[in-house]
């Protein structure tokens, strides 16, 4: 057997060295899983974060690593919410955790069957297609009361203990820690994800499609894996809150979320994988501070947050994680450059 | 029937002028304003202060709406839109819907968030028989200002130097500005008569389309869709684009109301997919 090539090697230790787990990130993880036993009072505003960051985290994949602006990713995300609200409601699946999956797995198909729309086109056409996605999911739960309660929203749902154990309370300590948990593993998913081969060929097609495929990469099939993921990410997401909150209404397919979601993103940045779960953490508690003064305007600073954002600047606003991500990228490549001197002198 | 075709062609007008501003925009300085409902929103709340509460006759009304959502579309173009032009996409959306957001949330905390109605005058009101079909006065005045205002736009744009440059900057900016357009100035200016002429269209279309703080959200994908399926070609596309949805949408309404708007959504899609650059554009790409 001859050993593979010098390339093949750089890039297979460039992979695992950003694939290595950074200290800060311990400390992230330690610090959500603490505030189960710390913060108490606080889990109906975290639980809320938890699904929001999700929800964050899926958007990123198609926007920060394959870069595909999406104006419509609240169809998954409404989607999975219906899905999960309706499997609960008429009983079909009780138990939480299985109806999570299949409202993820029902997303997901959506997901790849909208994907093929989004190949086409410039970022004008993706955008009104996404857009007309979700506008038409919500027209058609709105039509169709039958099924969905219409515009008075699904009520009269009632969600089964988790795994037949852990019953959800009204103070949302079921409901934080079930929803963290999902997050968590979700979020290793994604993580292998945007660190295998397969993570890094996206970023490739993001920055440069054209000469991606000269490569040899078939930028279609990425670009259609990773949404059908997202979609499925984003569909959880949904069911999380569905399940959460024990309703489902019109308002999950609004063209707000939507964009409250790039709100989200942008803020924490997009293109590394915590952007959305900080994020979601600042725009919650930004959204508690500011609604409590002005509940009814509250969009006029969302507005205000975005506009201020882009004059200014998206990079200049997200350096302030600058320095960290700067300190984690300095470690890595100072194991990866130990490694690599190893590896040579092994020759 | 026939009165169902006159009130989709009274809407597909309204709608023409509403986003004809954008479609040039549009295909001028590649930018994509999703905040031009928040001008014809402007225009609209203009004319109901103007009509219902200082009393000013509708007619004189209506000039005034068009130069205050100009002066307007004019400011907010040199002081903040010029910035954004050459960022990424991903950059003019989140700004233009941070524009959006903003404007709706101030005219709700300024006006109230309930519909308002613009008080038209008697003469306008009611309707005329004309063969057996009843045709509203209002609807009328509002095809036959339309139809004007299209005539002269598309005269302004074949037989005027000025609309000669903007063809030029619209079909090759870089070019155009080699030989000497300022194509800075000449967008400028075709932004503010874009804004100005929504803003025409949200104080006629007030009674029509119904006036609230969410208008521009409500229609966003209405103008979108115009200029999409139409093309930024010519005037003509998005004409015909705003006639087609202007009809199919009342004749939808009428013959199938449970589906609602399901139809155009669809259509609107169907179109992006076979024709990505529009139903009656004649160039393949630029």
């Amino acid at each position: 057997m001859t050993p593979p090539p010098v390339a093949v090697r750089t890039a297979t230790e460039w992979l695992a060295a950003r694939a290595r787990w950074h200290p800060l990130e311990v400390v992230f993880w330690l610090a959500a899983f603490a505030a189960i036993y710390l913060l108490p009072n606080r889990h109906l505003i975290l639980t809320e974060i938890a699904w929001l960051g999700l929800f964050a985290l899926s958007l990123d994949l198609i926007l920060g690593y394959a870069g595909i602006i999406s104006l419509g990713h609240a169809a998954f995300f409404g989607f999975g919410a219906y899905t999960a609200a309706l499997l609960a409601k008429h009983e079909i699946l009780d138990e939480p955790v299985l109806a999570l999956l299949v409202s993820g797995c029902a997303a997901m198909a959506l997901g790849f069957v909208t994907s093929f729309l989004v190949l086409r086109g410039s970022d004008l056409t993706r955008l009104m297609v996404t857009l007309g996605v979700a506008l038409m999911l919500r027209e058609l739960a709105n039509r169709n009361g039958w099924l969905t309660g219409g515009a008075d929203g699904l009520q009269g749902v009632s969600i089964k203990p988790v795994l037949g154990l852990f019953r959800f309370d009204m103070y949302g300590h079921t409901g934080y820690t079930y929803c963290l948990t999902i997050l968590f593993v979700l979020f290793l998913i994604a993580r292998r994800l945007v660190n295998s081969p397969f993570g890094l060929s996206l970023l490739s097609v993001k920055t440069n499609p054209l000469r991606s495929s000269a490569i040899g990469i078939s930028v279609d099939a990425r670009l259609i894996a990773i949404y059908t993921v997202a979609a499925g990410y984003a569909g959880i997401a949904g069911a999380l809150l569905a399940q959460t909150t024990a309703f489902a209404s019109l308002e999950v397919f609004s063209f707000d979320r939507s964009a409250d979601l790039l709100l989200v993103l942008i803020i924490g940045g997009a293109g590394y994988l915590y952007g959305g779960l900080i994020g979601a953490i600042i725009f919650k508690f930004m959204q508690d501070y500011l609604s409590v003064l002005t509940p009814q305007y509250w969009p006029f600073w969302i507005g205000l947050v975005l506009v201020v954002i882009v004059l200014v600047g998206r990079e200049r606003i997200t350096s302030w994680t600058a320095p960290i991500r700067i300190m984690a990228a300095r470690l890595n490549w100072r194991a990866l450059a130990r490694r690599i001197v190893a590896s040579t002198e092994r020759l | 029937m026939l009165t169902i075709l006159v009130d989709g062609i009274a809407y597909g007008m309204l709608l023409f002028v509403l986003a004809c501003g954008l479609a040039v925009t549009l295909g001028l300085m590649n930018f994509v304003n999703l905040a031009h409902g928040s001008f014809a929103m402007a225009g609209g709340y203009i004319t109901v202060v103007l009509v219902n509460r200082l009393g000013i006759p509708f007619s004189a009304s209506l000039p005034i709406a068009f130069l205050a959502s100009a002066a307007i579309g004019f400011v907010f173009e040199r002081t903040l839109y010029v910035h954004v032009y050459r960022k990424s996409p991903l950059d003019q959306v989140l700004f233009t819907i941070g524009l959006v957001f903003m404007s709706v949330a101030a005219v709700d905390y300024v006006m109230g968030s309930s519909q308002v109605f613009v008080r038209i005058p008697d003469i306008l009101q009611g309707k005329f028989d004309v063969f057996g079909i009843g045709i509203g006065r209002y609807r009328l005045l509002i095809i036959v200002i339309c139809g004007l205002l299209t005539i002269a736009l598309q005269s302004i744009l074949s037989f005027t130097r000025f609309g000669s440059r903007l063809r030029a900057a619209v079909d090759d900016s870089r070019v155009a500005r080699g030989l000497g357009i300022n194509v800075n100035r000449v967008f400028a200016l075709t932004f503010a008569f874009g804004s100005g002429l929504a803003g025409l269209g949200g104080a006629l279309g007030a009674e029509i389309l119904g006036l609230d703080p969410t208008f521009p959200l409500k229609f966003m994908i209405y103008f979108l869709i115009v200029v999409t399926v139409g093309g930024t070609s010519s005037m003509t596309g998005p004409f015909l684009a705003s006639l087609l949805l202007g009809i199919s949408d009342v004749a939808g309404k009428y013959y199938v109301p449970t589906l609602g708007a399901f139809v155009i959504y669809t259509i609107m899609i169907i179109v992006l997919i076979w024709r990505p650059q529009g139903l009656f554009s004649r160039t393949a790409s630029r």
